[in-house]
C-alpha cells in the first residue's frame, strides 16, 4: 500500500498541522513517512505546499511524481488547481470552498469551483463558511484531515489519537473542539 | 532504540546531540536553520549543556566551533551553502590546522534557488580543501552521517564535511536512534606546530593534508554509505547523495532492473567507480547540484559512455526530481491533468503591518525629491523592497553588501547614496562596511530597518537588539546623525522629513527604524501566553 499526498494552501493557512495529524498516525500504525515540506520566507502569503507520501515498502522520493498523487487536500481551491498535474486519474481532490485572495488577479471564484466539479476527477468541496459557522474557521485544517480519514487506509480512531496527541498540551477544551472538528470532516466524506 | 519523525535537519541534530557534541555553533540560513533550532529546543541538549545560541556569522561560528575542537570536544557548525563563502578563510585554513575534538561542518545546499541568490554546490568546497565529505541520501542516513563523521574527524584529525540540501533538509521520515557516545572531556593540547599557521609550519601541515588524500580515498572505497544494487543490462547508473532515491524510485515503480552505485562519501572511490564503469556500455551519472562526477568521470577525452547533466540527459539548472528522472532514464511520462489555463501565481509579499512597508513607504516618498534614485539592498524580508508596490530597491548582492556598495557609489560621485540593511544583516557584515564610510566621511546614508529579529529565516533572536546605535557612535558616526524613527503611517511626513535631512547631509548618517516584526511579536505573545 502507497498514498501520495499533496496538500497545498496559502503561507499561514495550517497545511502543516494537517500533515502533522497524518504523519502521526501512520507512525503510530508502523508505516514509512516522507514528508517534504516549504519552509524559509517567513513572508506571508505565497503559495506553500507539503508532499505527504505513507506506505507499507520502502519510499525513495521525497518528491511524488506528476500522476502519481492519490489525493489533493487543499485550504483553498485555487490552490487544489495548481497541483492537478500531479493527480492521478482516478485521484481524488478534497478542498475548503473558500478562495483566499490576496493577489490583485485572483481568477473568478465560480469558474475555479466550476473547474473543480468538472475536472473529471472524485471531490469533496468543504464549505468554509459553514465551519466557520458551526465550529470556526481555525479548525478548517482539522476538518479536511477528517475528510480524508476514511480513504487513506489508516484507520480513523488512530487518525483522531493523533489529533487528540497533538493538541493534548493546548489543553481539554481546544482538544475538544479539534475532535469535533475531525468528525464533521469525516461526515463530509460520507456524503461522497 | 527510540523512533521519532524528524526533518533531515533534525536528525542531523538529534545526530549531534547522540554522537557527544559539546556545542553547535551557526547563524541562520535556509535550508539548515532548523538544526540549531532543534537542539535550542531539545531538553536532553540543556540537560547534557550543550551550546547552541547564534552567532553573528558563519566566520564567527566556523571559528568558535574549530576552537571547540582545539580543546579537545566535539562540535558541529551549521550554515546554509552561500554561508560558507563568508567563513571560507577560517575553513579554507582549519584544512591546514586540522582538528583535535571531532568537527562537522554542515553545510546545506538549496538547488532550484528556492530560498537563495545561487545554488553552488558545496561538493566544489569539498574539493577545493581536500576535506573528506559525506553526502547522505535520506534522513537516517544524515543521522548516521554526523555520528560517522565525527568519529572520521578525530580519526583523520581533519574536520568533515556533511553536505545535505533542501529536499532532504526540510522533509521528514521516521528516524530510529543509537546508542549515545559521551562528550570528550576537555583536554587541550600545545600543538604551535600545527595550530600556527606560520609558513614554517603550514607548509608542513599542507604537506600532510596532501599525504592523507590516499587514506581518505581508501576510506571512500570503504564507506558504510557505498551501495551497489544488482541489477542486470548493459546500462547503468552512478547516483549521488539524494540523486538515488529519484533514481530507485524510478527503478522501484517501473519494474525496471538496472544496476546502481550509490556515492555519498569524498574523496570520490576511484576503484569502485572503475570496476563499475567497465562493466556497462551507458553510465548515467545522477547527482544534485554542479555536474562535478560527471566532468570528473567524462574527463578531457569526454568518455563516450557518461551521460548526464553536460548532455541535456538530466538538467543542468535547478534540483533533480523523479520526473526528470524518469525521462533520463527512458520511461515515458504519466499522463497528467493540466493546469487551468487561469492558474496564476502567488508571489510572497511583506506581511500586513510589517515595519519595512512603512520605512519604504517613506524612502520612496523621501528619494523622489531627487532625479537619482539608486538604493543599494540587502537579503532579509526587505529585499522584497524591490519589487511592487515599492520598488525602492535597486541592487542586492550578498550579506553585508549594501553598505559598501553604496560607499564604492558615493566614491564614485553618485549622491544619493542610500543603504537599506536589516538588524541582524547589519551584525553579521554590516559593521565592518560602516567604519570604512566613517573613517573617509562618505556622503552617504544607511538605513537599519530594525525589527529586532531575524525575521527571514523564522524570527531568530539578532545579535544587535537594543545595541545598534552603541554599535553605530562606537564605530565613529556622529550621534547628530543617527536617529530614529517609528516606522508607522501617523509618523510618515515626519519620517520623510528627517531622511531627506539626513542624506543631504555631507557625511556618512545612519537612520535607525525600529519596530518589531509583526511575526515574531505574535509568536512572542503566543509563548508567553503557553508559559
Ligand atoms: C551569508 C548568508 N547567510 C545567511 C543567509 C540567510 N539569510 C537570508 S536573510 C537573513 C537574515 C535577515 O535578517 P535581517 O537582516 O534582520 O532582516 P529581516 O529578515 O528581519 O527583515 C538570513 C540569515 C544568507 N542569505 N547569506
Ligand atoms: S516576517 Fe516580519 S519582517 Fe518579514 S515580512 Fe513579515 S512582518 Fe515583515
Amino acid at each position: 500500500m502507497i498514498k501520495n499526498i499533496i496538500l497545498s494552501g496559502v503561507g499561514g493557512q495550517g497545511i502543516l498541522t494537517i500533515a502533522s495529524i497524518i504523519d502521526l498516525a501512520a507512525m503510530h500504525s508502523g508505516l514509512n513517512v516522507k514528508q517534504a515540506e516549504v519552509h524559509g520566507m517567513s513572508q506571508r502569503g505565497g503559495d506553500v505546499q507539503s508532499n505527504l507520501r505513507i506506505s507499507d515498502e520502502e519510499i525513495y522520493s521525497d518528491l511524488i511524481p506528476k500522476g502519481k498523487a492519490d489525493i489533493i487536500l487543499a485550504m483553498e481551491p485555487l490552490e487544489a488547481l495548481r497541483y492537478l498535474p500531479y493527480l492521478q486519474k482516478d485521484g481524488i481532490i478534497i478542498t475548503a470552498s473558500a478562495p483566499f485572495k490576496n493577489i490583485p488577479n485572483y481568477p473568478d471564484e465560480n469558474q475555479v469551483i466550476e473547474t473543480i466539479k468538472n475536472s473529471g476527477f472524485k471531490h469533496i468541496i468543504i464549505d468554509s463558511d459553514e465551519i466557520a459557522k458551526n465550529l470556526s474557521a481555525r479548525s478548517l485544517n482539522v476538518v479536511i484531515a477528517g475528510a480524508v480519514a476514511p480513504i487513506i487506509g489508516i484507520d480513523s480512531n488512530v487518525m483522531k489519537d493523533s489529533v487528540k496527541e497533538l493538541f493534548a498540551a493546548k489543553g481539554e477544551e481546544i482538544v475538544a473542539m479539534n475532535v469535533k472538528a475531525f468528525e464533521t470532516g469525516v461526515e463530509y466524506n460520507k456524503n461522497l | 532504540m527510540k523512533e521519532s519523525l524528524l526533518l533531515g535537519a533534525e536528525a542531523v541534530a538529534l545526530g549531534a546531540i547522540d554522537a557527544g557534541i559539546s556545542g553547535v555553533y551557526a547563524y541562520p540560513g535556509t535550508p539548515s536553520t532548523e538544526i540549531t533550532e532543534f537542539i535550542q529546543k531539545s531538553k536532553e541538549a540543556k540537560e547534557k549543556n550543550i551550546r547552541s545560541k547564534w552567532c553573528c556569522n558563519e566566520k564567527t561560528a566556523y571559528e568558535a566551533a574549530l576552537g571547540m575542537s582545539y580543546a579537545g570536544k566535539r562540535s558541529i557548525v551549521c550554515m546554509k551553502h552561500v554561508g560558507l563563502n563568508a567563513c571560507a578563510d577560517a575553513f579554507m585554513n582549519s584544512a591546514i590546522t586540522g582538528t583535535n575534538g571531532g568537527l562537522v561542518l554542515v553545510v546545506a545546499d538549496d538547488p532550484s534557488q528556492h530560498s537563495s541568490q545561487n545554488e553552488q554546490d558545496s561538493r566544489m568546497y569539498g574539493k577545493f580543501s581536500m576535506l573528506p565529505l559525506l553526502e547522505p541520501s535520506n534522513q537516517q542516513e544524515a543521522y548516521e552521517c554526523v555520528h560517522y563523521g565525527l568519529d572520521l574527524s578525530e580519526q583523520m584529525r581533519l574536520p568533515v564535511i556533511l553536505r545535505v540540501t533542501t529536499r532532504l533538509s526540510h522533509s521528514r521520515s521516521v528516524i530510529k536512534n543509537r546508542k549515545c557516545h559521551e562528550q570528550n572531556p576537555l583536554q587541550a593540547k600545545l600543538e604551535i606546530n600545527r595550530w600556527v599557521t606560520l609558513p614554517g609550519f603550514a607548509k608542513k601541515q599542507y604537506k600532510s593534508l596532501v599525504e592523507k588524500q590516499e587514506e581518505l580515498e581508501s576510506i571512500s572505497e570503504q564507506s558504510p554509505f557505498l551501495k551497489l544494487v544488482n541489477g542486470s543490462g548493459k546500462k547503468a547508473v552512478i547516483a549521488c547523495g539524494l540523486a538515488f532515491n529519484y533514481v530507485m524510485e524510478v527503478r522501484q515503480n517501473n519494474n525496471l532492473d538496472f544496476p546502481v552505485l550509490k556515492i555519498s562519501q569524498y574523496p570520490l572511490p576511484t576503484k569502485q567507480i572503475a570496476d563499475f564503469l567497465a562493466k556497462y556500455d551507458e553510465v548515467l551519472v545522477a547527482e544534485e547540484g554542479y555536474p562535478i562526477v560527471e566532468e570528473y568521470l567524462r574527463g578531457f577525452s569526454n568518455n563516450p559512455k557518461i551521460k548526464g547533466k553536460l548532455d541535456g540527459v538530466l538538467n543542468r539548472i535547478g534540483e533533480l526530481n523523479p520526473d526528470v528522472m524518469a525521462i533520463a532514464l527512458g520511461v515515458e511520462p504519466t499522463k497528467a491533468a493540466e493546469m487551468p489555463s487561469f492558474m496564476v501565481n502567488r508571489p510572497p509579499a511583506l506581511c500586513n503591518g510589517c515595519s519595512h512597508r512603512d520605512t519604504f513607504e517613506a524612502l520612496n516618498k523621501a528619494m523622489s525629491q531627487f532625479a537619482d534614485r539608486h538604493v543599494f539592498g540587502d537579503i532579509g524580508c526587505y529585499t522584497l523592497g524591490a519589487l511592487k508596490p515599492f520598488e525602492s530597491i535597486t541592487a542586492t548582492v550578498d550579506m553585508g553588501a549594501s553598505i559598501t556598495m553604496a560607499k564604492g557609489a558615493a566614491d564614485a560621485g553618485l549622491h544619493p547614496a542610500v543603504a537599506v540593511i536589516g538588524d541582524s544583516t547589519f551584525t553579521h557584515s554590516g559593521m565592518t562596511g560602516l567604519l570604512d564610510a566613517v573613517n573617509e566621511n562618505t556622503k552617504m546614508t544607511v538605513i537599519i530597518s530594525d525589527n529586532s529579529t531575524t525575521a527571514m529565516t523564522g524570527g531568530q533572536d539578532s545579535a544587535g537588539t537594543n545595541k545598534l546605535h552603541l554599535i553605530c557612535k562606537g564605530l565613529g558616526v556622529d550621534e547628530k546623525h543617527i536617529r530614529t524613527i517609528l516606522p508607522l503611517k501617523s509618523h510618515l511626513d515626519e519620517n520623510v522629513q528627517i531622511l531627506t535631512e539626513e542624506i543631504n547631509y555631507d557625511g556618512v548618517s545612519v537612520i535607525l527604524a525600529q519596530r518589531e516584526c509583526v511575526q515574531t511579536a505574535m509568536r512572542n505573545k503566543k509563548k508567553k501566553a503557553n508559559d
